[in-house]
């Protein structure tokens, strides 16, 4: 998913068009750029600022401000592994330290080969079947720790 | 229209979804096709029946046969015993005590026993992809009663008499909070929906925006209309892309049946709905942070006055409720305020849906009249605790809430009686703890939340949570000193009274009410250096039992440093001080031959 920076900026235009005499339509673009580009480019944010009239250092505060949002490249699939209440007593430490040991890599932090991003979150609303941790935009409850090798398996 | 015999209802909620429910319901449209049954069955996703662990759930009507776990596999034999044969499948009911180890119907399972189900009616029990299943239970009626016959002041005393109180978190009166915006000068109005569900461990608006979306726009609608308000916003969060999903399909029905939209119903009367996604950040939950949020900024709250209600999205008067609120609105409407205010407490009418959770044999989503006891939600609905342990505190109302203890069990639920006790409603999080959770841990991991999320706007906030959670820290880890406990103590309050907004004014309550009811577990930890439920990892210490041990090796060969000297012949000692605590030895040993202490 590596474009050039004119692409970046082209489709980054593309994305800000039907906003430009809106109001509150910073963060749904940036929302876009992200699901296109995986991430927001400094070209991108460039674009935004230009074409929006926004300063980029109010730009670069909101998307700093957002956990949602991330200045760098992410990996193909967002592990998420929920860090709840609920499932923190049930056990997601452990989910959480051997999704790590899986991927080599910390929280908050992309593998090399870019498969997976790490991320803990607070809650992922799926309480009743903690502890639970969602790749992309699939669930997995009832975990235990060595049922997370086999998931991660399935993403390529 | 045609007229089926039976319905299969197949909860499509997220909790079930991931259990397993998108293959089930495929099975079951197969099955039932090459039977040659599609004629006479119909097959429905519904929404949440709260009871997730259970999940997939399958209903079977008329009879309302309730399946639990149902998976791909078990498909075969429902359909060919019971729908085709008139033979409910024993094996999948609900298992209850012993002398009633199948239980066929819902209503007869304790879980729903107690239960009364208001915001949670239509919630797997319609389509919520269908909106006229929703009008078909009602849906709708209390929008045309309102446009036909009421006039905006007639709708608002209408909730006022009910007697409904904000249900995410705040309790403020909710007839009162409309007539401050509906009263606010202004030409253009907004309302909101605060679907910004954050706490950990809450998961009552996720179920009612993926089981029930009509039921919020039409709550909206009734606002809007009884404020003179002509545009509204849902601020849902985005790691909910299933409630987003089915509330832009119910709100492109309601448009297409002329329900939202340019003068609805003929009636003069118009709305304009937008659905927002939330970025992440819990603070975000917070009005004023959220209507920043919604304008496109740093989600960061501000003082108050000015309040929304006279100006807030974009100077503009702006009512924000959340979506239990929203959802309670239709049926008040419907049957009348004083019908809403007969259930309840004096000062707390109506129903509240809890989340219950943790440590508890049947965790899901309760809906209870106000008054009810805990012991009664935890116990007769709940089951009481997992592997029949023994129950040491509820927490309760999330990170901002606190944790009461078994004397607390018989206090009536109510605003009241909770902030009397130092927890809080919240949005309704119950997460119940046995005794294997330490208390100092728990107050830390609820800090380390409200720590991350702070915005950073106000010092207390920002700096006196990090202070706090430095001290807890310290104490989990043995070092703590009893003057800790003083310093502690004194910066909870000053960070409770001090704060901007509400996540700096209730994140001390976790460490203040586990202070206050377990006061002799931090002391273990500063005192005696041990953590009474093993818990902190810091202060345990792994041990084989040898009159136990079977000397099979098996911990020697999962420990990750390598820290279990030992042949099969001698048998095998732990390396205190090179061991890490990670507890693997004690999962995997067979014989239960070490102990942690």
């Amino acid at each position: 998913m590596a474009f050039s920076a004119d692409e970046i900026r082209e489709k980054t235009r593309k994305i800000v068009e039907p906003w430009r005499n809106g109001k509150g339509g910073l963060i749904p673009i940036l929302q876009a750029v992200q699901e296109q580009m995986g991430y927001l480019p400094p070209e991108a944010l460039e674009t935004i600022s230009r074409e929006m009239k926004i300063p980029s250092s109010e730009i670069y505060g909101v998307a700093t401000f957002y956990a949602q949002f991330h200045l760098k490249p992410r990996g193909r699939h967002v592990v998420r592994v929920c860090r709840g209440t609920a499932c923190h007593v049930r056990g997601s430490l452990k989910i959480l330290d051997s999704v790590k040991e899986i991927t080599g890599v910390e929280e908050n932090q992309t593998t090399e080969d870019l498969r997976f991003t790490i991320e803990p979150v607070a809650c992922l609303g799926a309480c009743g079947l903690a502890p639970v941790m969602m790749i992309d935009t699939q669930t997995f409850g009832r975990l235990t720790p060595d049922m997370v090798k086999g998931i991660l398996d399935k993403f390529e | 229209m045609p007229i089926y015999r039976s319905h299969v209802l197949i909860c499509g909620g997220t909790g079930c979804a991931s259990s397993g429910s998108r293959e089930v319901t495929e099975s079951f449209r197969n099955a039932i096709r090459d039977r040659g049954l599609s004629e006479e069955v119909l097959v429905v996703p519904t929404g949440c029946h709260g009871m997730c662990e259970m999940g997939p759930i399958v209903v079977v009507y008329p009879e309302g046969t309730f399946y639990c776990r149902v998976q791909k596999s078990d498909v075969a034999e429902i359909v060919e015993e019971h729908i085709y044969k008139g033979r409910p499948v024993q094996r999948l009911m609900y298992s209850g005590s012993e002398d009633m180890p199948f239980i066929p119907h819902y209503k007869e399972i304790p879980f729903y026993g107690k239960q009364h189900r208001i915001a949670l009616a239509n919630c797997g029990y319609i389509n919520p992809d269908n909106i006229e299943e929703y009008v078909a239970r009602g849906g709708y009626e209390a929008l045309g009663k309102a446009l036909a016959g009421m006039t905006p002041a007639q709708v608002i005393d209408e909730v006022k008499t009910s007697g409904l109180r904000g249900r995410g978190g705040g309790g403020f009166p909710t007839g009162l909070k409309w007539s401050f915006c509906a009263s606010a000068k202004g030409d253009k109005k907004y309302v909101i929906c605060n679907a910004d569900e954050g706490d950990p461990g809450a998961f009552m608006d996720r179920s009612i925006l993926e089981g029930d979306p009509h039921s919020i726009i039409e709550g909206m609608m009734l606002g809007a209309y009884a404020m003179g308000a002509d545009e509204g916003y849902i601020y849902c969060r985005a790691e909910y892309p299933l409630a987003i999903q089915r509330l832009k399909t119910a709100m492109a029905q309601a448009e297409a049946y002329g329900l939202l939209g340019e003068n609805i119903m003929d009636s003069g009367f118009s709305f304009t709905l937008h659905v927002k996604e939330g970025a992440g950040a819990f603070v975000c939950g917070e009005e004023t942070a959220l209507m920043a949020s919604i304008e496109g900024r740093r989600g960061m709250p501000r003082p108050r006055p000015p309040f929304p209600a006279n100006s807030g999205l974009w100077g503009c008067p702006t009512n924000i409720n959340n979506v239990e609120t929203w959802a309670n609105v239709p049926p008040i409407l419907r049957n009348g305020g004083a019908w809403y205010a007969s259930m309840g407490t004096e000062k707390s009418k109506g129903t509240k849906v809890f989340a219950l959770t943790g440590k508890i044999k049947h965790t899901g989503l309760v809906e209870v009249p106000m008054g009810i006891t805990l012991r009664e939600i935890i116990f007769d609905i709940g089951g009481g605790i997992l592997d029949d342990k023994k129950f040491k505190a509820v927490q309760i109302g999330g990170p901002s809430g606190g944790c009461l203890t078994e004397e607390h069990l018989d206090t009536p639920v109510s605003y009241e009686s909770l902030t009397a006790l130092g927890a809080i409603m919240g949005s309704g999080g119950l997460v119940v703890m046995d005794e294997t959770t330490c208390m100092v841990d728990v107050a830390k991991f609820f800090l380390e939340f409200t720590q991350k999320e702070s915005c950073g706007k106000c010092v207390p906030c920002r700096e006196g949570t990090k202070h706090m959670l430095l001290l807890l820290e310290k104490i989990t880890e043995g070092k703590g000193t009893m003057e800790d406990l003083d310093t502690l103590e004194g910066l909870a309050h000053m960070v409770k009274d001090m704060s901007l907004c509400g996540l700096g004014q209730t994140a001390p309550n976790p460490v203040l009410t586990t202070l206050r009811y377990f006061r002799d577990e931090y002391v273990a930890h500063i005192r005696d250096h041990k953590c009474p439920a093993g818990a902190c990892a810091a202060l345990l210490e792994y041990r084989i039992i040898q009159e136990a041990c079977k000397k099979c090796g098996i911990c020697a060969r999962n420990c990750p440093v390598k820290c279990i000297p030992g042949d099969r012949n001698s048998g095998y000692h732990i390396e205190t001080d090179r061991c890490i605590r990670c507890g693997t030895c004690f999962e995997k040993c067979p014989f239960g031959a070490i102990e942690k202490k």
